[in-house]
């Protein structure tokens, strides 16, 4: 497990990053960080249990464990920057605003579901939150949020793009094609490598030639750091440095987050390819919540009675999303024919 | 010996070309590696160099000379002490050498200028599009190459956020010559140039496509887009339908489908089936230049994913077009010659050679109706089956395999919805269940000719 220590990688020819002192983030952000992050947390339990009670179908790919990462991120964006991630995905449709209710009604599978019951856990979609999806192909996301950026080149917006994907995409042949365009035409995109070290059940040293991703990079000429994603301050004040540089028109930029699944790849993973003595390691460790609730905890006019309060809070508006999804009708039949192709005049 | 210079094959579609230049002189002394001339083709300017050593003895064919037919001889080396009297042998000879085997594209019969297209017999049927476009429009003639040029232009006029990415697009002025010019008139924000990553770009095409712009993709050919087929139909095709109505991929995959001539297995492939499969897809694959800048247009202002699918063999072959705007709707059937006979139903080049046949046909006093698909998906189910209830024999053309094919499905469709109205079982012409050779004669085997759907008409009318 990567510690604090930040590494970084940038090529010869790019002039170093300029470095802002960021001022400490105050308590009302540290609150904010910890209620998006207890929030994903408990959701992610919730959609477990609803998946165990045979609620929640097909595949569902828990977050736990990498909450920072996101909440980190997600912190750095501006109202015209876009998002879009893998099939691990319903932390960061909640760190983009979308109504939790929506996000686990369609885990359900219904009618109220952000996608109609028709995309489920792997593809929802928020235009309005900038949100492009949730895709179940490993590494497509990449191409395709290089091409968000492109589009914000295009439109002559000063808006950059998060694209999100695992330590297993960054293998795939489409990300290193990516790579070489995104560079080439400087699109305003951060290549976010969310490294919770196994690709379903292969560890990255068993799939990774270089298991130093941030270095993926290196041939493109696309800078690179690792990041200690279990610590959302170090998430965001790196995210914050590559979207400023994004956001400056000086091209794309990778950033390696060290983090970990707590859960298994997917609800049927048999978890034989790790010891449970090293999940649990990291749980008592170096669990991101922790972490941050250790630090408030230090800050004046917070105490734990006011943090009981916020997990109060979140777990009702976990509970009003269960039971709205549970309530929630399926999908009409008329639903199997619609949104196929959209009408000409539309 | 005197050594003839020959007007060489550029390509493997080329038949024929323009001595553009003369960079030797009678005369003048020549060695291998020399470039003696240039040479104008529809898709390139090439330079020829000379093999021999020698002096350019004579100019057969001069400069600026057009329509050069590839393997004539347009120019004489004479070798080391020959004079002017070796000339007088080698041009009369060397004309008559034989043309290389390889299948020239089928000569295609005149479109029809629209004021002339015959009338049907009886009443059309209601759903038909017999007409082009209708009598009396102005027209000029465009090659098809032309008309997808122009209708990529004019739609990135009138529309901002359409621009062409693709590989040699740009300062090659395309592979194929399609985007001939565009970049000049676009510069290089709305016409790019990319690497030679499919997978890659198509991707990067449809994420632009999610943020609202209008890409055109170019794929040099379809073959090369098995790579990027994942994008075009888990990326583009299905994100309407999984975001329950909320995200869209306006975009046009398009480029060059089927086989061209003489590429073998690995360029020579049609994916109109292949897409035709997919919900959520629109497949259109033209035949005239009218459709082909009518259609194109229309798949850039569609909201949806359109796999635009063209044929190189197609690219050089001139038809009347109206002028100015010019759109044609998408799932419409056309058409292409009224008969009451038989059938013969086809898209792409396929409707080429299915008009060949219905004139062997109709010298045999067999009477066929061609229809000319222009969209694969949707399919005109409706155009089909009116045909069919008049002529009750249908036959299907397509370049494509036979297994699962369009063939296969306009069987299918038929089978269910017009049983009764069939005298004869659906018949397919397809090409044949292999990789397609490379040899020229097992190459014209393999693939459907004119004569192969004149015999399956022949025989679903019992002749």
């Amino acid at each position: 497990m990567a510690t604090a220590a930040r590494k970084t990688a940038k090529p010869t020819a790019s002039k170093k990053a300029p470095k802002k002192a960021p001022k400490a983030p105050n308590t009302e952000e540290l609150l904010g960080y910890y209620r998006e992050m207890l929030l994903i947390r408990r959701f992610e339990e919730r959609a477990g249990q609803l998946y165990g009670m045979g609620l929640i179908g097909g595949f569902c790919h828990l977050y736990i464990g990498q909450e920072a990462v996101v909440v980190g991120m997600q912190s750095t964006l501006g109202t015209h920057d876009k998002v879009i991630t893998t099939y691990r995905d319903h932390a960061h449709m909640l760190a983009a605003g979308m109504d939790p209710k929506g996000v686990m009604a369609e885990l359900t599978g219904r009618a109220d579901g952000l996608s109609k019951g028709k995309g489920g856990s792997m593809h929802m979609f928020s235009s309005e939150k900038n949100f492009y999806g949730g895709h179940g192909i490993v590494g497509a996301s990449v191409p395709l949020g290089a091409g968000l950026a492109f589009a914000q080149k295009y439109q002559d917006t000063d808006g950059v793009v998060l694209a999100y994907f695992g330590d297993g995409a960054s293998n795939q042949g489409q990300v290193a094609e990516t790579f070489n365009m995104a560079r080439l035409w400087s699109l305003p995109v951060i290549f976010i490598i969310e490294n919770n070290q196994y690709a379903m059940g292969t560890s990255v040293a068993r799939s990774s030639a270089q298991t130093e991703l941030y270095l993926r990079g290196a041939s493109y000429d696309i800078p690179g750091e690792q990041v200690d994603g279990m610590d959302v301050l170090a998430v965001k004040k790196a995210g914050a440095a590559a979207v400023a540089r994004c956001r400056a028109g000086k091209g794309p930029m990778i950033l390696e987050m060290k983090t970990y699944r707590y859960r298994g790849h997917s609800m049927s993973d048999p978890a034989k390819y790790r010891t449970r003595e090293e999940v649990q390691k990291v749980r008592e460790e170096r669990d991101p919540i922790d972490h941050l609730r250790a630090i408030i905890l230090k800050r004046k006019g917070v105490d734990e009675a006011a943090l009981k309060e916020m997990d109060g809070e979140i777990k009702q508006i976990v509970t009003a999303a269960a039971e709205f999804a549970q309530a929630s009708p399926e999908p009409d039949p008329a639903e199997l024919y619609t949104d196929i192709v959209k009408s000409v005049n539309a | 010996m005197a050594i003839s210079v020959t007007m060489p094959a550029l390509s493997p579609t080329m038949t024929e070309g323009k001595v553009a230049k003369w960079l030797k002189a009678v005369g003048d002394t020549v060695s291998p590696g020399d470039v003696i001339a240039e040479i104008e083709t529809d898709k390139a300017t090439m330079e020829i160099e000379s093999v021999d050593e020698g002096i350019l003895g004579q100019i057969v064919v001069p400069e600026g000379t057009d329509d050069v037919a590839v393997n004539s001889v347009i120019g004489i080396i004479l070798e080391d002490g020959e004079g002017q009297e070796a000339l007088a042998g080698v041009a009369d000879t060397s004309r008559e050498t034989p043309a290389p085997a390889k299948p020239e594209p089928a000569p295609e019969p005149v479109e029809t200028k629209a004021p002339a297209q015959p009338k049907a017999p009886q009443a059309a049927p209601t759903a038909s599009v017999t007409e082009e476009f209708p009598a009396g429009t102005e027209t000029q003639e465009l090659t098809v190459r032309e008309a997808l040029r122009d209708a990529m232009a004019e739609e990135m006029h009138a529309d901002g956020s359409v621009f062409l990415m693709g590989e040699e697009v740009a300062e090659y002025q395309g592979a194929y010559k399609v985007s001939q010019g565009l970049l000049d008139e676009f510069g290089p924000k709305r016409v790019i140039d990319t690497p030679i990553t499919e997978h890659g770009f198509a991707g990067m095409g449809v994420g632009a496509a999610y943020a609202g712009l209008r890409p055109i993709v170019e794929f040099m050919t379809f073959n090369f887009a098995m790579q990027a087929i994942d994008h075009i139909i888990n990326s583009a095709a299905k994100t309407l339908y999984m975001s329950g109505g909320q995200m869209s991929a306006p975009i046009v995959f398009r480029g060059p489908n089927g086989p061209a001539a003489r590429v073998a297995a690995q360029h020579s492939q049609c994916y109109a089936a292949w897409y035709a499969q997919v919900p959520g897809l629109t497949v259109v694959s033209p035949y005239s230049a009218a459709d082909a800048k009518g259609l194109l247009k229309s798949a850039i202002r569609n909201p949806n994913p359109v796999v635009f699918l063209e044929n190189e063999l197609l690219y050089g072959q001139s038809f009347q077009v109206p002028t100015g705007e010019h759109l044609v709707p998408i799932g419409k059937a056309r058409i292409a010659r009224p008969g009451k006979d038989v059938t013969l139903v086809g898209h792409s080049i396929a409707v080429g050679h299915a008009l060949q046949a219905a004139e062997m046909l109709a010298a045999d006093g067999i009477d066929a109706e061609v229809i000319d698909l222009r969209t694969v998906r949707p399919l005109d189910v409706e155009t089909i089956l009116s045909s069919v209830k008049k002529t009750n024999r249908l036959v299907t053309v397509e370049e494509g395999w036979p297994v699962c094919g369009i063939g296969a499905e306009i069987a299918a469709v038929v089978n269910e919805r017009a049983f009764d109205d069939l005298d004869a079982p659906v018949t397919r012409v397809t090409a044949k269940d292999v990789p397609l050779p490379y040899a020229a004669n097992l190459e014209k085997l393999a693939l459907p000719q004119p004569e192969d759907v004149a015999a399956a008409a022949k025989s679903v009318c019992y002749r």
